[in-house]
């Protein structure tokens, strides 16, 4: 598993080690209220977890980091770029695998690396050497001349995730990346993962499966666009005083569901950092 | 620069589209295979010229020239000669119950004034009900008696020995296919050419495939050409196609520089595009852009001129009319075409479609975000 180089140094990446910063970041759709005051640091080589519920928030607050989506109030900076006035700037340095991955189902295993990879403006020798490297790497060389649209789940997450690091961005977004996978190549993804993160990609991963979220350094709860929770494992579940993250999702879910139906507020969890909700 | 051309987001969306397109053998089958059905389809078997149109003839004269006559008109393939009669009564009846569409009617002195040197007169009586059938009519007897002036005229005639009343220009049988394969060009372009791209962008879109674009760090302008480019090529082999059946199958003359022509379809490509681009910024799935498109074609189908002469048409149709592009690119067609026209001519609707172009482009570059909001 070779990881990408170290993240460039040109301009965006100085502020220390931070690579996402979110301050009172927020997004309505109509009248939801998709994200509530956002206020979210991501230090650079961090595998950051975003867990929640579905409709919690996850992915738009993905999309706007990726500036898929204009936040409604609040500001973002992604790898130092301010993702508001600069979301060219911005896209150039990172990767995003959406949950629907985002293939050509028409286009072979090789055709959507090529063609992620020219996206970004790699060509020639090089675009046919990291091409290459990937697929030996998640081992696609087998699929290679196959449609992507008659692979399977995990193949597709496979090259997927060849396509979205195609480039070797100093920042990936995964939006539920192992929906629908089958373990080995969920363990594979991982060690993928990993090597990126040593390497000094930071990344950003929404998750369903809490043995996954307990793999990530440091993770965030969101409820309905609240982020409710913000530590590491060890943190979040001591604060909740809970045996594990899947007890402790559980007993959020259940807390906060029952308080909205009851009042329409919501709860104050244990070990809330004011700073981190900025709801009052 | 040139690195930076040469690294362009452009070409690996140009790149991706033709491979795409190449792979979709059904759509690319329709691209090409819908102008020739339709092409066939307008030719032979929406045919706006009557022939065999049923006849009597009412022969005062019974001479030979009178007869010669009657069989020129015959021969013209838009009469059929169903019968004779011998008084007008007998006429007016075969008329008025639809038995004949028309009557040949040939005076007494038809003969005798050939002989003497005057103009002879025969009449062509017409159902105008049939606005039609009644130019077939005209037609038919416009040629029958250019026919007979051609045979009875001696080297030093001077002046028509039989009147000519009807000269129809360019289209001297009506054949509806001359007047119908300009048409039918300009609507396929349109009604396809809108179509594919609003459905395109609609299925990038649906797949979430658009999503993943748009975190590329291709311009919004990038992305837009990259959709719609492939997709004027696409048009220029359609009108290819059509200019070629239209001229080896229904012998429709290319009489002006088609290099011109091809020069003034660019802007009519770029509106249809544009509008398909605007289309698919309004729905939401492929068969509603599939949906919308057709309503949208509509009003050219009707409108434009390209069945029905825009000149017999009320006032705010006129002006619907010419709001619609195809309504200047059928003139340009068929000036080009059947004409001879060149840019002198044409120039105003030329322009007319480049401001089309600019304000269908402007418009859907407006609508056209490269974000999900």
């Amino acid at each position: 598993m070779t990881a990408p180089e170290a993240p460039s140094t040109q301009r965006g990446t100085t502020n220390g080690d931070v690579a996402v910063r979110t301050t009172g970041l927020r997004k309505v759709f109509g009248s939801l209220v998709a994200v509530e005051n956002l206020d979210l640091d991501i230090h650079r080589g961090e595998v950051f977890g975003l867990l929640g519920p579905n409709g919690s928030g996850k992915t738009t607050t993905i999309r706007m980091l990726c500036g898929l989506l204009e936040p409604t109030a609040g500001t973002a900076t992604v790898v130092g770029i301010d993702v508001v006035k600069d979301p060219e700037g911005v896209r150039q340095r990172i990767g995003y695998m959406s949950q629907r991955y985002g293939l050509y189902d028409d286009l072979t295993v090789r055709e959507n690396m090529r063609f992620y990879g020219s996206m970004y403006g790699l060509r020639g020798a090089k675009r046919e050497a990291r091409v290459q490297a990937l697929l030996d790497e998640l081992g696609l060389r087998p699929r290679e001349k196959q449609m992507a649209g008659t692979l399977s789940g995990g193949w597709k997450q496979r090259l997927a995730l060849a396509c979205a690091t195609a480039h070797q961005p100093d920042m990936l977004f995964l939006d539920e990346p192992t929906a629908g996978v089958d373990p080995s190549s969920r363990r594979l993804f991982w060690n993928w993962i990993y090597g990126l993160a040593s390497g000094g990609t930071t990344i950003l991963v929404t998750t369903h499966y809490m043995d996954e979220a307990e793999r990530c350094q440091r993770l965030g709860f969101l409820s309905r666009g609240h982020l409710i929770a913000l530590g590491t494992v060890g943190e979040v579940t001591k604060a909740f005083g809970q045996p594990s993250i899947e007890d402790v999702f559980i007993e959020l879910q259940r807390r906060d569901e029952g308080q909205a139906l009851e009042t329409g507020q919501w709860p104050a969890p244990p070990g809330h950092k004011p700073q981190a909700t900025g709801h009052s | 620069m040139l690195e930076r051309i040469r690294q362009s987001p452009l070409w690996p969306m140009l790149w991706k589209e033709l491979v795409q397109m190449r792979r979709d053998r059904f759509t690319l089958g329709m691209l090409v295979g819908i102008p020739a059905i339709q092409l066939l389809l307008f030719g032979f078997a929406i045919r706006m010229e009557v022939r065999h149109l049923p006849a009597v003839v009412l022969d005062e004269s019974r001479t030979t020239e009178s007869r010669a006559l009657t069989q020129a008109m015959a021969n013209t393939g838009n009469f059929d000669v169903i019968g004779s009669v011998s008084d007008r009564d007998q006429m007016r009846r075969a008329i008025e119950k639809g038995d004949a569409k028309a009557a040949v009617v040939i005076p007494p002195d038809f003969e005798t004034d050939l002989k003497r040197r005057r103009t002879a007169t025969a009449q062509v009586v017409i159902d105008a009900a049939d606005p039609l059938a009644s130019q077939a009519a005209i037609s038919a007897a416009a040629l029958a008696s250019a026919a007979r002036n051609a045979a009875l005229a001696p080297p030093a005639a001077r002046g028509p020995r039989l009147e000519v009343r009807v000269r129809p220009w360019y289209n001297p049988a009506l054949e509806s296919a001359i007047y119908i394969v300009p048409g039918v060009a300009g609507l396929i372009l349109t009604l396809t050419l809108s179509a594919i791209t609003s459905m395109s962008i609609v299925r990038e879109r649906e797949r979430g495939t658009l999503e993943q674009l748009i975190v590329t760090p291709i311009t919004r302008s990038g992305l837009m050409l990259g959709k719609i480019l492939p997709f004027a090529l696409v048009g220029y082999v359609q009108i290819t196609v059509i200019l070629l059946l239209g001229h080896f199958v229904f012998k429709v003359p290319i009489r002006g520089s088609v290099l011109l022509l091809y020069a003034c379809t660019a802007p009519f490509i770029l509106a249809s595009l544009s509008l398909g681009m605007f289309i698919s910024t309004a729905v939401k799935t492929q068969v509603q852009a599939m949906q919308l498109s057709f309503l949208v074609i509509l009003p050219s189908v009707l409108l434009s001129g390209f069945m029905f002469p825009r000149e017999a048409m009320p006032v705010a149709a006129q002006w619907i009319g010419g709001a619609i592009p195809l309504t200047y690119f059928l003139r340009i067609m068929r000036g080009v075409l059947l004409r001879g026209t060149g840019i002198e001519a044409i120039w105003k609707e030329v322009l007319t479609l480049c401001v089309f172009a600019a304000v269908l482009v402007t418009l859907s570059a407006m609508r056209f975000r490269k974000s999900l909001d």
